[in-house]
């Protein structure tokens, strides 16, 4: 674990560098600086993690932050090193963990605009840092003229520095890299794998490789460039960052499902990245104008023209996408299972690029699809959930594996996810709800749901009497194919739509429900028109049933399903399939006193529901979060 | 201050007087070949032995018993008043102790038959029994035996859940203990003896333990309705009177088997003051009642709870006039079972003596149990501590998954 930690930790001297910048920093701390910037020798130690623990927090100026040296000859390399540079700079690595010797006051006051970017570079991370509060030290210019020429100019021209201030959200980012922060990259790159790679000879000849590559950082900084953070760095940063806590790793992780749409800067700079075109809707209700929406319809032939343009996207992901958006794929279960499957496609034909590491890589990448197929549809509760495992089983990949090894274990952990969490967790949920069906019973169910089919179908093999209602809603009308299904089974089966769901209920015996997700004050998040029937149902005292797999259990509170939903097609309601003389709305469509509101999920209280069916077996909602603890365990650390 | 077990207060009353219940004379264990006599049959599954045990314990006489006992009786004469009533349930009970193949069975009837041992605590000591007497020489052996045994004691009597649940309890005990896995095989089944042994007293502990819970929530001048016989209720109220809390009691009066008749009977030795009410003055009287206080069969996932018939309709009652109803209950009887409605749990059936004779045509009702959704509950007394009816689902998760 740990060499594998260091040699990430030394691609990416930025992580590095922010712990030990504050926007008020004395001026003796980051005279400091020039060793640490030095740190990707010391980070092939342990004490890496450490740092990291630190990085966060900017402000504090503590200086026991610091950690302290531990590679020896590493540190002397770097003394002598810099000795031949500079004398002022011959203090050594324990002399600045404890309180910073005096003597560097003076340096401070010679500081060079140089080391100023490099500053700035470290707060792109972390916006509340101010480029001109730290000055720069004279240091940096000198280990400039150390460099070979060559090295230099290179980093010269591959400084990394953000300007403008914008927060690292986790929002989607598109992989455009720029050409000098991608050398950036690569450089430090280089340099961890060289240092990987000679793993018994790291401690001499990797050090001092490193210790160059890490002094080009400072001094590369002189072309501030203001171009986007893009996304493998962030990723890979996050990355980093997952490394210590693995709270903040989640938060980090997860792809942010909650950009608010109404907020408009935030909105413009998403579309710049975006690959899909997607254009908005105008007329949204107000009260769901935080969600995007999106003209349906349009983007499809653009997208599909790109098919052959987009190197970076896997086709298989590719496909995936466009699935989405065109809604040919759209339960829960098989978005996931899509999903899945292609990232085993692009894990299989995945080669790691020349001086990246893998796991950094992949990781990049595997976020830009899924920040891809945001753009395409946004992501469900347990597609987050199986990102997050799939990214950490990346995560976790042992660095003693070779490429291939490491893709085979992989794809055989998203083979495993599939699997159990899915297709056995549907058997078990399968077992266990039909022992509640007896003879004689009417099972009402609303939507498609593909375990409740199951549940029927399997009841039905076994030989229990009983009738099934399928209720159904407008526009999707998904019904009407497990209806298809069931009825071809031979099950007796009344169809009927959801106006009529309070007449029907009368004779129903059980509600029999999917989910999408179900969040842990025992919320279920669903198709939208669930919550009526489960109301309906309470009213009547018929005993709701939930059925759903335990991967879909998110930790998230949600009360209303107003701040997260999802917009679907306007014109699916505006319009009725085949019915030319229902044209009521043509031509209203853009009205600007018109709006649509097509919703996709909604939020059933947990009051309304007698039992949550899952794989570890039924549960009153109220024990959810007991079962997302305990899952979280397995999944997140198996 | 937070205890992570309720039974500190035990320790803080001093009084430890451990009322460890009456070990059994003898365990009459030939150790033959362990043949788990499968073919053994309830002889009368449709009705629950579990109530007819009950109903043997707590000696009231239905005059249909009666006629039964007496038949029971010229057929063989034995002395022991308590096997006179097994008699008829179980006549293979006669013959255990001969040269007859062990039995899980009989081995878990003899248990049963003392008054102060819970049903779940009897099918443990039966299980340990099993252990002593199985001739197996792995673990894997062992569990598999034991398995066996118990599936085959909770096909013997499908009505008590409390067997099940102290079957399944004692199983997972068994597959969960992973220090079982790394000692060897004497000593791991010298545990599980031990432990089989401790329940009982665990039982009775756990009995005081929720009477002290309780004190908490007795305050002078309060009237509490109780229906059943309930051990526990039982313990409590004792406990109660003798901390010399000013308290009223109304016993319903539990038809059939008029189990709230003996209730009375024990408070009335305590001096306490209580009233008999019939079955159908539950509301009547509900105005003048500040809690409901009633024992359990069976706690189970939901956090409702599975009691004697009448407990559902007292709860409904309660709930609608805002008074709330606490259960009584050892955590040995929370069951993995989630019964959504009443008939969702499978029927303990009975016989009910009416006094008169009923029309063939006519049906009775004979279900001895309902289900008391867990709305309708207030708070769980248990020896995990007081808890809230959702709780109970989180605890059997963590004990069970």
């Amino acid at each position: 674990m740990d060499p594998r930690r260091s040699a990430r930790t030394v691609s990416d001297p930025k992580v590095r560098q922010v712990g030990f910048f504050t926007p008020a920093a004395p001026p003796e701390r980051s005279c400091s600086d020039p060793p640490r910037q030095l740190d990707p020798i010391q980070s092939l130690s342990p004490s890496s993690a450490q740092v990291n623990d630190h990085s966060p927090s900017v402000d504090s100026v503590s200086p026991v932050m610091i950690p302290p040296p531990p590679h020896n000859n590493s540190d002397t390399l770097f003394r002598t090193d810099l000795q031949v540079t500079s004398p002022k700079t011959a203090f050594s690595y324990s002399a600045k963990t404890v309180t910073l010797p005096t003597e560097n006051e003076d340096v401070t006051s010679s500081l060079s605009p140089s080391r100023k970017v490099v500053t700035v570079k470290s707060s792109s991370s972390y916006p509340c840092v101010k480029a001109s509060s730290v000055p720069a030290s004279e240091l940096t210019t000198v280990s400039v003229v150390n460099l070979p020429p060559g090295i230099s100019e290179k980093a010269g021209g591959a400084s990394v520095e953000v300007l403008n201030d914008r927060p690292v959200s986790s929002k989607s980012l598109k992989e455009k890299t720029s050409k000098a922060e991608r050398r950036a990259l690569q450089e430090a790159q280089r340099a961890a794998k060289a240092a990987a790679k000679a793993e018994g000879t790291k401690a001499s000849s990797a050090a001092s490789k490193v210790v160059t590559s890490a002094n080009t950082k400072p001094s590369k900084a002189a072309k501030p460039s203001s171009q986007k953070n893009d996304g493998s760095q962030v990723a890979a940063f996050e990355k980093k960052v997952g490394d210590r806590a693995p709270e903040k790793d989640r938060k980090k992780d997860a792809p942010h499902p909650r950009m608010q749409y109404d907020d408009t800067s935030r909105v413009e700079k998403a579309k710049k990245r975006a690959v899909v075109k997607q254009t908005e809707v105008r007329n949204r209700v107000e009260l769901f104008r935080h969600l995007p929406q999106y003209e349906h319809g349009t983007q499809l032939p653009d997208l599909e023209t790109k098919f052959f343009e987009l190197d970076p996207m896997h086709p298989a992901v590719y496909k995936v996408g466009l699935q989405y958006l065109s809604g040919d794929i759209w339960g829960g279960n098989a978005r996931c299972i899509a999903m899945f499957q292609a990232f085993k496609e692009a894990i299989k034909d995945y080669s790691t690029p020349p001086e990246k590491t893998l796991i950094r890589d992949l990781t990049a990448r595997i976020s830009s699809y899924v920040s891809f197929l945001i753009e395409c549809r946004p992501l469900s509760n347990s597609m987050g959930n199986a990102i997050k495992f799939l990214k950490n089983r990346i995560a976790k990949l042992p660095l003693v594996l070779s490429e291939s090894e490491a893709k085979a274990t992989l794809m055989s952990d998203v083979d495993r996810f599939i699997n159990e969490k899915i297709i056995i967790a549907e058997k078990v949920i399968v077992k266990h709800a039909v022992t509640k069906i007896r003879d004689g019973d009417v099972l009402l169910t609303y939507g498609a749901s593909s375990v409740v089919e199951m549940i029927l179908l399997h009841a039905h093999e076994l030989g229990k009497q009983f009738r099934v209602v399928v209720v159904d809603s407008r526009p999707k009308l998904e019904g009407q194919l497990l209806l298809r299904r069931l009825v071809r089974k031979g099950l007796s089966c009344t169809y009927t739509h959801v106006n009529a769901v309070s007449c029907i209920m009368q004779e129903v015996t059980r509600v029999f429900l999917g989910a999408s997700s179900v969040l842990s004050n025992g919320t279920v998040y669903s198709r939208v028109g669930t919550a009526c029937v489960a109301m309906v149902a309470h009213a009547f005292r018929v005993p709701v049933l939930v059925c759903c797999e335990a991967y879909k259990f998110h930790e998230r509170v949600q009360l209303d399903s107003i701040c997260f939903n999802e917009l679907g097609n306007p014109e699916a309601i505006s319009k009725v399939h085949g019915r030319e003389d229902i044209n009521y709305l043509d031509g209203f469509v853009n009205q600007e006193k018109l709006q649509l509101l097509n919703l996709v999920y909604d939020a059933t209280p947990s009051d309304y529901i007698s039992m949550i069916i899952t794989d570890y077996g039924m549960i009153p909602p109220t024990s959810v979060p007991v079962i997302v603890r305990e899952y979280r365990r397995e999944h997140l650390w198996s | 201050m937070w205890w992570r077990s309720a039974s500190f207060i035990l320790d803080r009353q001093q009084e430890q007087n451990a009322a460890v219940p009456p070990n059994p004379e003898s365990l009459l264990l030939s150790s033959p070949p362990p043949s788990m006599a499968d073919s053994l049959q309830n002889p009368k599954p449709d009705i629950s032995a579990y109530y007819q045990t009950r109903a043997a314990h707590h000696a009231v006489v239905t005059s249909d018993w009666l006629a039964q006992a007496h038949a029971a009786v010229s057929i063989q004469t034995d002395d022991d008043d308590s096997s006179v009533i097994d008699g008829k349930i179980a006549p293979a009970a006669g013959g255990r102790g001969g040269d007859k193949a062990f039995s899980v069975i009989d081995e878990f009837n003899s248990w049963r038959k003392q008054p102060d041992l819970a049903e779940a605590v009897a099918a443990i000591r039966a299980l340990a029994a099993v252990i002593k007497a199985s001739q197996a020489t792995t673990m894997m052996e062992l569990e598999i035996e034991l398995k066996k045994a118990s599936d085959s004691l909770k096909a013997w009597d499908t009505t008590s859940i409390s067997l099940t649940a102290g079957c399944d309890l004692f199983i997972r005990y068994v597959t969960r203990t992973s220090a079982l896995e790394y000692e060897d095989f004497n000593s791991a089944r010298s545990r599980l003896i031990e432990r089989a042994e401790k329940f009982g007293e665990i039982s009775c502990k756990a009995r005081r333990i929720i009477a002290m819970l309780c004190q908490d929530f007795i305050f002078d001048g309060c009237t509490i309705l109780v229906h059943g016989f309930s051990r526990v209720v039982l313990e409590v109220l004792r406990t109660a009177a003798q901390n010399k809390k000013h308290f009223r009691v109304f016993c319903t009066e539990g038809r059939p088997d008029r189990t709230g008749l003996r209730l009375s009977n024990e408070l009335a030795k305590l001096d306490v003051p209580v009233k008999l009410l019939i079955d159908s003055a539950v509301a009547y009287t509900m105005d003048e009642v500040d809690m409901v206080l009633v024992g359990a069969d069976a706690i189970v996932e939901s956090g409702g709870i599975i009691n004697m018939m009448g407990t559902y309709q007292i709860a409904l009652v309660s709930h609608s006039m805002n008074k709330p109803v606490y259960v009584a209950a050892e955590s040995y009887k929370f069951a993995r079972l989630y019964p959504l409605d009443q008939k969702d749990v499978g029927p303990a059936l009975r016989t009910i003596d009416f006094g008169v004779p009923i029309p063939s045509k006519v049906e009775v009702e004979k279900s001895a149990r309902d289900y008391t959704p867990p709305l309708y509950l207030t708070l769980l007394f248990t020896d995990l501590g007081v808890l809230t009816p959702s709780v109970v689902s989180d605890e059997l998760i963590q004990l069970y998954l």
